[in-house]
This record gives structure tokens, sequence and C-alpha cells, in this order.
């Protein structure tokens, strides 16, 4: 991309120095994208051009979902400074409220409201000790890493529970169908509008300004009388909630939720996805675009590697490393993103 | 190693153990040294005295080894020509030196912190036992009431800073100096600190004793030499030592004239705007009490850890309080956090703007405007005209330089982003402002500008503080000037009373010319 071309552009070195710096900003938004393009071009001809059809595309759209909604929450986590490792045993207690609940004859319908009540509580949990009692975010999230987890498996006695009659699962099977062979999941759509409200609250509103403040100087936050408590609970509810409408979603899935396998390990791939999106792991720089396409990146790496019949145990290895990799060429290319 | 045992200084031929000169060092283009000699015998305590920034603690960090001095001068230990390149040649030179803040290990013990990156092995492991011998008999000779297998985290300031003293002698250190040893102790811990200093002058030591306490200085210094803007301006020897000269060494220096002022804003008719009435927070500041007129510029003067910082947080709400009260426009407010204090009409521009007061990866606007984005919200969602609007206007009024509004602050020059910051506390429409040394750290232009902006705020009747460590600042632009020591207001200056002697003279506790009842 070259901003010499326009004469007028190259007269003024103000100008130039000035379209330059717009060419930086285009290029540090695109983050990954560049990657995620080429990478979905080399599993289509890798894997006998499969790869890029409608079907495709919609079943990688489906399994970036659910991550890219906890990737939401945990945007906002890291954008403060923080992190949250719990929301994978979230989603499992979440989805175990919602099946219980919705096996109830007379109340299935709270089912929804249930998983995402669940959710929301263990996030204002999360919250009111790290804001509250001032417990650092990573012992506290591992914490109810660990005990949500053994509530999940407690709720149903460490067994699975099915339900066949499930009210919502449209939610996980369902979809607008654009062609005969391309559908628009509806994970996808719910995943898409949590993104655009998450783009509003961090882009539109004061709250989204505070969160920033408070990642990029937490002292400097104070003093400027913003209400660090406030925001940080909020930051932990948002994840709480968002690991409970994963919830929904994955119950709506499987017609069926377990304590124990249920969203094991789904921490890291949110977080993965978040870091591979360019936002800092130390807060205050970031955004939720960019959470997107690591969520997708990480769908695509799955979903290419298995297509072109990478082994399951070789996929693990090649998923951690592109992490890792990526992430030294963002450096690579920004290598200042802090003053 | 014992202090009998200890290399006995030999001056009886009068060779300096240090001597030190036509040593400079600058700081990307600011020379902070400027061809500084320095002479210390072994058997004596020279005290080194100076204003803050006038260079002592560069001085101190050559002779350490923290900082190299420029090309041209030399160091000569005991008569002969050494260089000083790193902390472990300085050691090696047998200089020692004790901080201020103690650079100690608090989990390990007092043998393990003396041997730190020196200790002792028997069969590539570390050899406890023998490293606790070493150093017990140098311990008991200092007088230590603890023993080499205690820890660090069990013991008291002043038992931690023998431990520091207790290494450098193990380290064979000859020449000793001191930065503030007293600041964090009593009275009796005092006594006794001197007493040992007495004692390792006896034993041939140069003792290097860096205080701004006059009383201090009288009762320990043979020789006194005084640094003043990065320059040594002269040593006084003991049949000469008053501390009214002492004081007038370290100031005198003329006044520029960008301070000027283009008159006195103050509304000597209308109420106090600020008061403040027995604040204090039980341990750095004292219950302290003053007024602030509409139109008024307060100046705070006092040495660095005078208080001066910690009195305004209090104001500000940053710090809790632990009596008092603050009054505004003759109101009794209740402020628990700077958000109070904000909503009240305080604003605090901090001493410390890039690791408290901005956001160094957000733009110049969101930096302005993140004080009132709440209050210019509609259901929390932000007027982006509205802040525009506020960036533009303070872009012009403050004259900001940035390329644009969206710039990231953390790329503008100091005296730019302090505008930047002080846009922010404008916006928030304060009645008082207080300033925490507003020109740190910016650029000669800049700093003019900022004066000129003190000065139209206090024209539209503000009631301003100026906290500030620079003499000829305070007194430029300052109406009346409080001065603090070790957290009490001791003076009250007010026009032609405000001179550079009487200042200094209140802030190291010599006289005080107009004593504030408590």
């Amino acid at each position: 991309m070259s901003n010499t071309l326009n004469p007028a552009v190259a007269a003024s070195p103000a100008a130039q120095l000035n379209a330059r710096a717009t060419t930086r900003s285009i290029l540090q938004a695109a983050g990954m994208l560049p990657v995620l393009i080429l990478l979905a071009l080399g599993f289509h001809f890798l894997g006998g051009h499969r790869f890029l059809s409608g079907q495709n595309l919609s079943i990688i759209a489906q399994q970036a979902s659910i991550n890219t909604v906890l990737a939401s929450g945990m945007t906002f986590v890291i954008l403060t400074g923080g992190i949250d490792l719990s929301v994978g045993s979230i989603l499992a207690f979440a989805a175990m409220c919602g099946l219980i609940v919705s096996l109830l004859p007379h109340l299935a319908w709270l089912a929804v409201p249930a998983c995402l009540g669940a959710g929301l509580l263990i996030g204002v949990f999360n919250g009111a000790l790290i804001a509250g009692v001032k417990i650092p975010p990573f012992i506290v999230t591992l914490g109810t890493l660990t005990a949500v987890r053994g509530l999940a498996r407690l709720m149903g006695n460490d067994r699975t529970i099915f339900n066949p009659d499930l009210s919502f699962a449209w939610i996980g099977n369902d979809g607008i169908a654009i062609t005969s062979t391309f559908t628009i999941p509806w994970l996808a759509v719910i995943a898409f509008a949590v993104v655009v409200a998450s783009w509003f609250i961090l882009r539109r509103t004061v709250l989204g300004v505070h969160i920033y403040a408070i990642g990029g100087n937490p002292s400097a936050a104070r003093l400027a009388g913003i209400r660090v408590g406030l925001v940080l609970m909020f930051v932990y509810a948002a994840s709480g909630l968002l690991a409970g409408l994963g919830a929904v979603m994955s119950s709506a899935r499987l017609y069926a939720a377990n304590g124990l396998q249920l969203g094991q390990s789904y921490e890291l791939d949110a977080i993965a996805a978040v870091i591979l999106g360019g936002t800092s792991f130390v807060g205050g720089i970031g955004s939720i675009w960019g959470t997107l396409v690591g969520a997708l990146l990480i769908a695509v790496l799955t979903n290419g590697l298995i297509l072109i019949g990478v082994s399951d145990i070789w996929q693990f290895i090649v998923k951690g490393l592109v992490i890792i990799v990526a992430v030294a060429l963002d450096r690579f290319r920004a290598p200042t993103a802090r003053t | 190693m014992t202090l009998a045992q200890h290399t006995q200084c030999d001056t009886q031929d009068g060779t300096p153990l240090l001597h030190v000169e036509g040593i400079s060092k600058t700081f990307s283009g600011v020379r902070v040294l400027k061809d500084v000699s320095l002479i210390a015998y072994g058997g004596e305590i020279l005290a080194l005295m100076g204003e803050n920034g006038a260079g002592k603690s560069t001085l101190m960090k050559i002779l350490s080894g923290a900082y190299t001095a420029d090309p041209g001068g030399e160091i000569r230990i005991a008569g002969e020509v050494q260089k000083i390149t790193n902390p472990a040649s300085a050691r090696a030179l047998g200089i020692g030196i004790i901080y201020q803040e103690l650079a100690l290990a608090p989990n390990l013990t007092v043998a393990e912190n003396i041997h730190l990156g020196s200790e002792l092995r028997r069969n590539g492991m570390i050899d406890r036992a023998a490293m606790n011998e070493a150093c017990r008999d140098l311990l008991k000779e200092l007088g230590a009431p603890f023993g080499p297998e205690d820890r660090l985290s069990t013991m008291s300031v002043a038992e931690q800073q023998l431990v520091e003293i207790a290494r450098a002698l193990h380290r064979d250190a000859r020449i000793l100096v001191l930065d503030e040893p007293t600041t964090a102790l009593s009275a009796r811990e005092t006594d006794r600190l001197f007493a040992l200093i007495r004692q390792l002058r006896a034993k041939g030591l140069a003792l290097i004793y860096i205080s701004h306490r006059m009383d201090e200085i009288d009762e320990l210094a043979d020789r006194v030499s005084v640094l003043r803007d990065g320059a040594h301006v002269g040593t006084l020897e003991k049949h000469e030592l008053s501390s009214a000269r002492i004081v007038s060494m370290m100031v005198g220096r003329d006044l520029s004239s960008f301070y000027e002022k283009d008159g006195n804003h103050v509304r000597r008719d209308a109420a106090p705007i600020l008061q403040v009435e027995g604040l204090t927070d039980g341990r750095r500041v004292h219950p302290t009490s003053f007024a602030l007129r509409p139109g008024e510029v307060l100046g705070i003067a006092g040495l660095v850890g005078a208080g001066r910082t910690e009195l305004a947080r209090l104001i500000f709400g940053a710090d809790a309080k632990t009596g008092g009260s603050v009054f505004l426009d003759g109101k009794k407010i209740e402020i628990r956090s700077p958000r109070d204090a904000l909503a009240s009409g305080i604003a605090y521009l901090t001493e410390d703007r890039k690791s408290l007061g901005l956001f160094l990866d957000m733009s110049c606007s969101g930096n302005i405007n993140l004080g009132v984005v709440e209050r210019d919200s509609r259901m929390g969602v932000l007027d982006q005209t509205k802040g525009r609007t506020r960036a533009t206007g303070s872009f012009s009024a403050l004259r900001i330089k940035a390329q644009n509004m969206l710039t990231n602050v953390g790329g503008l020059s100091g005296g730019n982003q302090q505008k930047v910051l002080l846009g922010r506390l404008l916006e928030t429409g304060p009645k008082v402002l207080i300033l925490d040394e507003p020109t740190r750290g910016v650029d000669i232009g800049a700093k003019t500008e900022i004066y000129r902006i003190i000065n139209d705020l206090a024209a539209q009747g503000l009631g301003i503080i100026v906290i500030s460590s620079e003499m000829a600042e305070i007194i430029g632009v300052s109406d009346r000037v409080l001065v603090m020591r070790e957290g009490h207001l001791t003076g009250e200056l007010e026009g032609s009373a405000i001179t550079q002697e009487a200042i200094m003279s209140l802030a190291v506790g010599l006289a005080s010319p107009s004593p504030i009842a408590a």
C-alpha cells in the first residue's frame, strides 16, 4: 500500500506523514485479518477446494460462535488488565442450571433466563472479590474455575442431563437460509450481535472509555474520578453473563449438559482469541473486532486442519505454535505498541 | 572482618581519601553536574548540602557507579586516579553508599544480605554457617542488637540501616556516603546512628553525610560542601560553619524575569474559597490549617519529603485523612475520594503526570474529555460532538501543540502532555486548582505558558495552590507562600517577605520569622 502515488499527497510532507499514520492505523486495525484470509485460502487449495464452500463456512461460523461470545466478555476483562479463567466452568454450571430448569414441568420457559442468571451470578461473585476485596483476578478466577466446575458436577450428580424436547434447541440448530447450501446459523447471528453490542459499549459509551482508562493506567483512573470498582464489577459480571449466553448456545446445540466435560478449557480458547486479536495483555489497548478475527482464526485452524487430514495430536501442536507465531509477528509489525 | 582489622586510612600525609575533580554529567543535552570538585579526608565527616535538584544524588550515583561521569574530570582514591565504571568497581575501590531507601532483601537474613552477590560456598552449595560467622564479630562491634541469623523483615528501619552499614564495612568500604539517613529514624535511633558515625570517623573512614537538617549538620559535620544548580559553590571549614552562611550559599541565585505576573488578583474582600482545618493523615501530615482566597496563588514550598504532596492528596481525597476538615465556599464538604473532590470543584494536577495523570495510549481528546465524559453523556452514551468541541477549545486556550486531537498523548513533549492534563482539569470547571510541580520536566517555553495560564486562572477568580521545589518558581508565581517541613507548616510569607533565604530557613528549620499557630 503506497501513499506516494498521489502527487497531491506527496507534495506536502505533513500530509504525507498524516497519510502514513493513517496507513499504519489501518494496518493495525486489520491486525490478523490478512493472516486469516491467507490461512483460509491455504486450506482451500490444500484441502481439495472444499474449505471455502457455503456449507463449510456456515459450519465454521457455528464453531466459532460460542468462543466469540466468551472472548467478547474476555475482551472487556483483559482491556482492564484483568483475566477471567472461570468462563469454561461458568458455561458448564449455567448449562446444567438451564437443562435442569428446562425439565421442570411448568417452569421450562425459565431455562434461558436460568442460564443467563447463573452466569451473571458467578460473574458478580468474581467481580465482588476482585473489586471489593481486591484479590488479584488471576487468583479469584482460578479459584472459581475449580469451584464452579465442582458445582456443575454436583448439580447433576456428575451425570449428563438430556432434554430431547428442549424448547430453545432451534438456537443451536437452525439458521437463516440464504441459499440451498448456505445458511447463517442463529449461533453466528447471536455471536455477531454480541460483538456489535460490545463494540457499542467500548467505543460509544462512558463505560467503554472508563474500561480503556483503567486498563491504561489504574492509578490515574482513580485520580481522574473514575469509579474503578464499579467498572471492574461490570466487566466480570459481563464476562459471566456472556458465559451464561454461551451455555444457552451450547446446550441448545447438544440438547444436553454435562458438568464434567462441557466447556473444558474454553477459557484458553477465549484468551487466545483476544490475544490474537491484538489486545494488550496488560490492558488499555485492543478492539472487539480484533477479538472476532482472533476467534475466527482459531475456528478456521481447527476446521481446516481436520479438512486436510491432520491428526488430532498434531492439531494441538500446530494451533499452539500458530498462536505464538501470530503474536510474535504482531510485535514485529508494531514494535512500540506502548510508550 | 572487624573494625579493628579495618584498613587504617592514613591521612597524616594530608592526602584526601576521596578527591573528585572537575566531574560533569550531562543527560540528553542538559548538564546537571558542572565541574564539581569535592575533597573528603579520612577521619572526618563531610556534610554535602544543597536544595532539591542541586545535583547531590547525581554526584552520589556517579560515586556508586550507577552513572558514569562525562569524560574530563577525574576521581582520585587515596591519591591514585581511578575509574568508576559500574557498581562493582565502586565497591572494589572501597566506596559504600547507604541510600535513603534501603536496598536490602527483606525475606533474607542479616548474613545473607551482607553477603548478597558474594555468597560463600562450599562444594558449590551455599555455606550459611560460614556466612554467619564471617559477620558475627562485625555486628557485635557495631553494637547491633541482632545476630546474623535474624531475618530483615522482623527488624526496624534503624536496624536495617545498620545492616546496610555493616554490609558496606564488610566489603572494606573506606569512604561511606550516607544519604539522609535519619529521615525515618526516631530521636533515640538518630543518636545511636550518630554515635556509630563518630565511631567510624575515629577509625579513619571518610564519611560523606547528605542531609537537609541544619541541626544535624551543626552536630556532626567537620566541613560542609554546598552544591547549587549542579555546581560546587563552596566548602566551609569547621571554624567558618554557620547556618546562615550555608543557607545563603544554597540559594544565592537570581530570579528570571519570566516569572513576572501582571499584578495580584487576590480578592481580599471575598470570603476564603477553600479552608483547611487541622487536616492530618496521622503520619506524614500533621494537623494543618490554612485558607485560600479567590484569585489567590498560594505557593507551598519545602524540601522533598516535607509532606507537600501528601497534604495535597489529603485535600483531594486521594489518601485517607484521619482528622480535620475541608470547607469550600464556607461549607464543610466530605471528600472520600478524588471523585468527590472533583464533583465539589477541587482539581489536582499530580506531580507525576506519566504514572498518575495521563493515559498515554489514549488520544489527546480522550485525555482532555476524561473528566467530563460522564457529565456530557446521554444515558451513558458518549456525546462525540461535545467532546470534539471541548478538545478544540482546550487546544486553542492552552496552545497545545500536537499533530491533531486524536494523536496519542504518549508521543507529545513533556510540556504539551502537561497542558493536556491541565486541560482535563480545567474542563471539569474547578473552583480550586492544586498544581503539584506544574512545570516539572517541561521546557522553558511551555513553562512560561503554564505561568501565563496560572495567572489567567487567578484573574478569573480561581483559588490556586502551587507546590514547587523550584525556589524561583514559588517566588515568581505566588501571592503568598506557606513553607512545610517534616509534615508541619513552619511559616507563612507574604509580599516582600517572600525571599529565597526566608523560605530556605523555614524549610530546613533554621528560624521562623512568622510562625503559624497550630
